[in-house]
């Protein structure tokens, strides 16, 4: 570990000797902070599943009401894909602004990310207000409850991101890339990158195979 | 809608005496404390040491206090239902009418789980594991704070229960259709689903830090197959919450999404399908079960080999055996309903993987018993536990097996069978490691030992307590009795159901006896001082610090070589009769104390509330508040403060005194 990285908790200034069994003691900030953020979007993740599976076992509850390939646009969701994906390359080219230091470009690629995922979420809540108009709400049918919730979760957590990002770059301005805030920002591109994992999933099985004629 | 949502004064239990009284009582005894605490001027101290700690022994200790204040409460309810079974045979009708012994089944469920069980064992992981690895604290010691609080918001809320509205009158899992808006319109259901959701937060995020913790945040040489026992069960039992609690939520989410805005997901029209439901909360529910008993094991394996003076017998199996019951206790979740009708074939896989799950068990209980084989086993109260835990808990593993039969199952499924077979694993096997650990443990928190002669009195009287109310039960289940039942049929049962209450009793006089047990503990502390460090001859690393261990835990991150760290260091300083050499003391940093928690954990409360209540305006401030303190908290400045070498150095040099002196007589307690 390198001495001026910040140590992690109940670590001496110095840092503790190497024991030659591989096990240095505990692990610097920079390790830990990420570490356990991962573990959280796994237990994201799980959450998630938990939404796959009720929409699995849910999608052919239609009750009479409309199915899935009467529903989806193939068009609106791979514009609404594009803009998320390319968020997260934005996302990407903030980070590597900010490893430079760079507040000017930082703050135009988040801003950038941002609205990429406002767009985003625009379309996404069009269709669901087109849909809710044709009498396709989630209170149709157990099948668009299921479509609503896993969907609906997964914007939620895109309109959780955007107000993460507006604070992330309200702190860099006001403090600067302190260590503490890029570990934060590391997580927040950890974040934005696993939303897109769910979103591939998410346009996999609910769109891709939902609209298979 | 009004401005209080459906919150009106007849929320207020008028009509109900017993549970207007009760009211009552609870917030004139809260009153009285929190008078108590301000004549004696308590609160600065309360505040800063405990409320926005960020240690992790005082944030365990008040996980502790939480599950035993709430265990009191769901043991009001148990002892209500006893004597109201009791009572209520043959043309007698009890005390209780229907809807509010309902209500108090499901209140006894939910808080044993979540509200005692859950911060009991949390808390312990929280005291225990950072001294056990070494270390001076969690991961995330703010994090920490918050995943307490928001724990403590939800055990708030599942109390306002009693004096505002009602609770769930669903059982402890509220499954639908029963918890749908159709058939359960009132807000008992919200309590339920509100507050577990608040304090399911608070336990993922305990989850993240612990798994983080012991993977990452290790002494220097504590390798993973060096780690105690105690350390591998908290590992497997936060990888279980991890992966399980997330479903609790997304499952309690659409239950919510159902009630409130009329989804169809387990609902009886719409295409819902309510054995979805129990699909979901089972594979969350059966690791549930495991993350309430593998860190019991941890507490059991520490306790077994620090008094028989032996290591552990069997420590890599042991490790082994924590693991694959970690795996195969996902594999297991449909045997909760095997009448569902799944069919043969998967009835008969789940059926043989819950079978799997007792060769794992039965290699810890063989490695228990091989290690107190041919130790010098001393008989202090952990160890009375222990061996009343493995005494009466391998029954109740052997019921597990013949319910995990499905033709059986079909038989004594959701009777009084069942709930002699899960009280008969979670009482010897939670409750009583929990009184383990605590006796084990508390002369590290507080500095002197517990009074053993009423240690074992309490003892007793949770065993035959616990074998009394619940062995009959075995009987009334193969006889017909179902569970959940208000009022019973057959006058012959009333022998077994007085049995029943008088076992009940006894427990009533265990838990009296604890609290007398700490009154008289604290009064005669300086009898059973211990000055030491380490009263019981221990073999982990929490007892080479002292009692209590300053803030920081180790002055120095003790250098770690092989299996039991702290057993060697102790043989290697009593052979030479000299301590290893002084260190080079350096200063600390320690994280800085925050009221973060507590006031997220307020407006979590408040938003909560609000939304059991529909008081919408109140639940977007909740939120609003919860997020301008996360920011606040966000952009402080200060992360840490840092403990000056001086002070290290002294406080070191005094426990090393205090060992050198007292080397002999560590050996001797042997």
């Amino acid at each position: 570990m390198s001495s001026h990285e910040a140590p992690a908790i109940g670590f001496t200034h110095l840092g503790s000797e190497d024991t030659g069994l591989g096990h240095r003691g505990p692990q610097s900030k920079s390790i830990v902070v990420p570490y356990g953020f991962w573990l959280f979007i796994l237990s994201d993740m799980v959450l998630f599943s938990a939404l796959f599976a009720t929409y699995a076992s849910l999608v052919r509850a239609t009750d009479g009401g409309p199915v899935t390939n009467q529903l989806f646009d193939r068009t609106n969701v791979a514009v609404e894909t594009m803009a998320l994906l390319i968020s997260s390359f934005v996302c990407g080219l903030a980070m590597i602004a900010a490893k430079r230091k760079n507040m000017v470009w930082t703050q135009v690629w988040l801003t950038t990310t941002g609205l990429l995922g406002l767009v985003f979420l625009t379309i996404e809540i069009r269709e669901f207000v087109g849909m809710i108009n044709i009498g396709a709400g989630p209170q149709r049918s157990a099948f668009l409850s299921a479509f609503f919730t896993l969907v609906g979760c997964h914007g939620a957590h895109v309109t959780a991101g955007l107000m993460w990002i507006g604070t992330m770059m309200a702190q860099i301005w006001a403090k600067g890339f302190q260590p503490h805030i890029t570990r934060r920002l590391l997580c927040l591109s950890v974040f934005w990158h696993a939303l897109d994992i769910i979103w591939v999933a998410i346009f996999t099985i609910v769109y891709l195979i939902g609209t298979l004629p | 809608m009004s401005l209080f949502g459906k919150l009106t004064w007849s929320a207020i239990p008028f009509h109900e005496p017993i549970a207007l009284i009760t009211s009552l009582v609870v917030l004139l005894a809260l009153g009285a404390i929190a008078g108590w605490i301000t004549v004696k001027h308590h609160w600065p101290y309360l505040w800063h040491e405990y409320v926005t700690s960020t240690d992790h022994k005082r944030i365990g200790i008040m996980y502790i206090v939480l599950g035993l204040v709430m265990l009191v409460r769901g043991f009001a309810d148990a002892i209500m239902m006893r004597a109201h079974q009791f009572l209520a045979v043959g043309p007698h009708q009890g005390y209780l009418n229907p809807e509010h012994y309902d209500q108090i089944f499901s209140a006894h469920g939910v808080i044993m789980i979540f509200f005692v069980a859950m911060p009991l064992v949390i808390g312990m992981m929280n005291f225990v594991v950072p001294l056990q690895l070494g270390v001076r604290d969690v991961a995330f010691p703010t994090l920490n704070n918050v995943s307490f609080w928001l724990t403590a918001s939800g055990a708030l809320l599942v109390n306002m229960s009693l004096f505002l509205g009602e609770f769930a009158r669903t059982g402890w899992l509220a499954f639908p259709p029963l918890s749908e808006k159709l058939f359960s319109p009132g807000v008992g259901v919200d309590y339920y689903l509100v507050s577990l959701q608040i304090s399911g937060v608070g336990t993922v995020l305990t989850a993240v830090n612990f798994v983080t913790t012991i993977l990452k945040i290790r002494a220097p040489g504590m390798s993973y197959l060096r780690m105690p026992v105690f350390c591998w069960t908290s590992l497997a039992s936060n990888l279980l919450i991890l992966a399980a609690f997330p479903v609790l939520t997304a499952t309690l989410a659409m239950l919510m999404l159902d009630r409130y805005l009329g989804f169809h997901f387990f609902t009886n029209d719409g295409g819902g399908n309510s054995m979805l439901y129990m699909n979901l909360i089972w594979v969350w529910g059966h690791p549930e079960v495991y993350i309430l008993i593998l860190p019991a094991f941890g507490i059991y394996s520490e306790v077994v080999s620090t008094f028989s003076g032996k290591p552990l017998f069997g420590y890599r199996s042991m490790v082994f055996a924590t693991l694959a019951i970690c795996i195969l206790s996902f594999t297991v979740w449909l045997h909760h309903f095997f009448t569902m009708g799944a069919g043969a074939d998967v009835n008969a896989i789940f059926g043989i993987a819950s079978m799997l799950i007792g060769i794992p068990t039965g290699v810890k209980i063989y490695n228990w018993l091989f290690t107190m084989y041919g130790g010098r086993v001393r008989f202090n109260v952990p160890m009375y536990y222990t061996i009343g835990f493995m005494l009466t808990f391998v029954l109740g593993g052997l019921t597990g097996v013949l319910l995990a039969i499905p033709p059986v199952d079909f038989i004594v499924h959701n009777s009084l069978f069942l709930v002699a077979h899960f009280h008969n694993v979670i009482i010897p096997g939670v409750v009583f490691a929990i009184l383990a650990g605590y006796t084990y443990w508390f002369p590290k928190a507080f500095g002197f030992t517990l009074d053993e002669r009423l240690g074992k009195a309490v003892f007793w009287c949770w065993f035959i307590g616990f074998n009394l109310a619940f062995m009959p039960s075995y009987l009334l289940g193969f006889w017909g009795g179902t569970r959940r039942m208000q009022h019973i049929a057959d006058p012959s049962w009333k022998p077994w159901l007085g049995v029943e209450l008088v076992g009940a009793f006894f427990i009533a006089a265990a838990i009296a006896l604890m609290v007398w047990q700490l009154f008289y503990s604290i009064k005669t502390k300086d009898q059973r001082l211990d000055t030491t460090g380490d009263p019981w001859d221990g073999r982990t690393l929490e007892w080479l610090t002292l009692s209590p261990p300053p803030h920081y835990n180790f002055a120095v991150l003790p250098d770690v070589h092989g299996e039991e760290a702290y057993w060697h260091r102790k043989q290697l300083a009593i052979e030479r009769d000299e301590l290893i050499p002084e260190p080079n003391y350096q200063p600390i940093e320690m994280p800085l104390n925050t009221p973060t928690g507590v006031i997220v954990a307020f407006f979590a409360s408040v938003c909560g509330f609000a939304i059991i209540w529909y008081i919408w305006w109140l639940a977007i401030v909740g939120l609003i508040g919860a997020f301008a303190i996360m920011v606040w908290y966000a952009w402080r400045d200060e992360h840490e403060h840092i403990i000056p070498v001086e002070e290290v150095r002294k406080n070191a040099r005094e426990r090393r005194r205090i060992r050198q002196e007292n080397l002999q007589t560590l050996s001797q307690s042997v």
